[in-house]
């Protein structure tokens, strides 16, 4: 009978931990950034239908690089876990702060105890009054969990389009001008052209200006070209 | 939320709120509640709700009031409700269970819509209500029947279509117009005389009106319109546009018209 060889728990989470950023670092990257608007979401995404952004509740987005199948099956349970909370409870009581602890623990859950990691990183986005009350947690394959300012940049080359975003980034921004900027980051990190973007804004002002408690939609087609084209 | 394991995966991969909630959360069904007897007396009820097509949508509308026997429960009470942008819903019967029955359709439609990201069909909406409208039929033979009707604009057909249903479950496309609710019979009367085809929006806002006042006027369970304190059916009309709510002056001015219309025409009814 053979031995099992002994491998140290440092190196096994070192391992998993390793095994989990080669596979997010292949993916394109992810923007989301806050403006007097609301927040912005732009990804870089071939496909038109397989989303890497998506509503969860009336205020809150969710964005994620990684592998499909695991962050979808992670948007449709924070969907469940919001619509479950909002229906027993009130649409209020219904926080980003909430479903990012729940995604959190999940995360940690499934990477010590898991075979494999999830090659995921997520942000909770969740849009308030004003850019100063609005929330970005940024959860990463091991369930770690950061309450970012700003923007957050997340995929392959973050480092680098963070670097483009953070010198064109103002509190005052326009959507326009927001996605704009976070399209020219993200080109930037690129040599092809076009490049596909999946487009998606929590409008701040979705209520008084729009009537609906919703504030996520979609922007694409030619609505997105044109936005694209704005001279600024 | 920590199952990640395939098969757990696979079966909790529901579209439907209703049967995320039977398995995952039971208790939160209004379906689910057990009660040993007739609870009828105990509960207040809401009375009529209309529901007219016209060219390019529909309206609905119901009266404020809800009653406990020969009591008046409130004269408050909102029976009309948007499911989601193209869809309203209507709702008499028990009104405790309703209101339930009409947040839970709501959120079944919005899930619906955030997991698949598309809307589901008028005629999906319409037997999805219908299945949870038999999942009550327990609690309807003890007396707390819940009947809905259901209006929306079909994008696809490009026309305003209306569902009536039975305590059972049972769905009915109803062409023209249609009512439920203890005054129903004579709301339906009204509707007959008043309503013709190709109707404009405004004047299928003011049958609906005014078929729930020939409504308050024979049955004592539904409200009229109330001048003293200001308080006028809730209308709601569906079309390409989306659900729209009729403005509070806009239906005191109807009311109104019909005060002052009947009173010229001095007449016994």
């Amino acid at each position: 009978m053979t031995q099992p060889f002994y491998v140290s728990p440092e190196q096994v989470m070192k391992d998993r931990a390793d095994f989990a950023r080669k596979g997010i670092a292949r993916g394109r990257s992810v923007v989301v950034l806050s403006c007097r608007e609301g927040i912005a979401l732009v990804a870089e995404n071939p496909s038109p239908s397989l989303h890497k952004i998506g509503e969860i509740y009336d205020k809150i987005a969710f964005a994620a690089v990684g592998k499909y199948n695991e962050f979808e099956s992670l948007r449709q349970a924070g969907v469940r876990y919001a619509d479950v909370r909002g229906y027993s409870y009130d649409r209020v009581d219904v926080t980003g702060r909430g479903l990012a602890s729940v995604y959190a623990q999940s995360l940690g859950a499934v990477f010590t105890a898991e075979q494999k990691p999830l090659e995921v990183e997520l942000t909770v986005a969740e849009v308030g009054h004003d850019v100063g009350s609005d929330h970005l947690f940024r959860l990463t394959f091991d369930g770690s969990i950061a309450d970012e300012r700003r923007f957050v940049v997340m995929g392959g080359a973050a480092e680098r389009v963070a670097e483009s975003v953070i010198s064109g980034w103002s509190s005052e921004a326009s959507f326009t001008e927001a996605i704009q900027l976070a399209a020219k980051a993200l080109r930037e990190d690129r040599t092809e052209t076009p490049l596909s973007l999946e487009v998606a804004v929590l409008d701040r002002h979705s209520e008084t200006e729009r009537g609906v408690r919703r504030a996520f939609r979609r922007i694409a087609g030619e609505e997105l070209d044109e936005l694209l084209a704005v001279p600024i | 939320m920590n199952d990640f394991l395939a098969e757990r995966v696979a079966a909790q991969s529901t579209s439907s709120f209703t049967e995320h909630l039977a398995a995952a959360r039971p208790d939160l069904l209004p379906s689910n509640r057990v009660i040993p007897i007739d609870a009828s007396h105990l509960a207040p009820h809401g009375t009529t709700v209309v529901a007219i097509a016209f060219a390019g949508g529909v309206v609905m509308a119901g009266d404020r009031r809800a009653t406990m026997g020969s009591m008046i429960a409130s004269r408050h009470i909102e029976k009309v409700f948007p499911a989601d942008r193209y869809s309203v819903l209507g709702i008499a019967g028990t009104a405790g269970l309703a209101i339930d029955i009409v947040r839970l359709f709501q959120v079944e439609l919005e899930h619906y819509e955030k997991i698949e990201g598309t809307r589901l069909s008028l005629e999906g909406k319409a037997t999805r209500l219908g299945a949870m409208i038999r999942a009550n039929l327990g609690l309807a033979l003890q007396g707390l029947a819940v009947v809905p009707l259901f209006a929306g604009f079909d994008l696809d057909q490009g026309v305003g279509r209306l569902f009536s249903y039975d305590v059972t479950g049972g769905r009915y496309e109803e062409p023209e117009h249609h009512s439920v609710g203890s005054g129903s019979v004579f709301a339906r009367g009204a509707l007959k005389k008043l309503w013709r085809p190709g109707l404009s929006e405004a004047d299928a806002v003011r049958v609906a009106v005014e078929s729930l006042f020939d409504a308050a006027d024979d049955d004592s369970a539904t409200g009229g319109p109330d001048p003293l304190r200001q308080l006028w059916p809730v209308v709601y009309t569906v079309t390409r546009a989306g659900y729209r709510r009729a403005a509070e002056h806009e239906l005191s001015q109807i009311a109104g018209d019909i005060f002052e219309q009947r009173s010229i025409a001095g007449r016994e009814a």
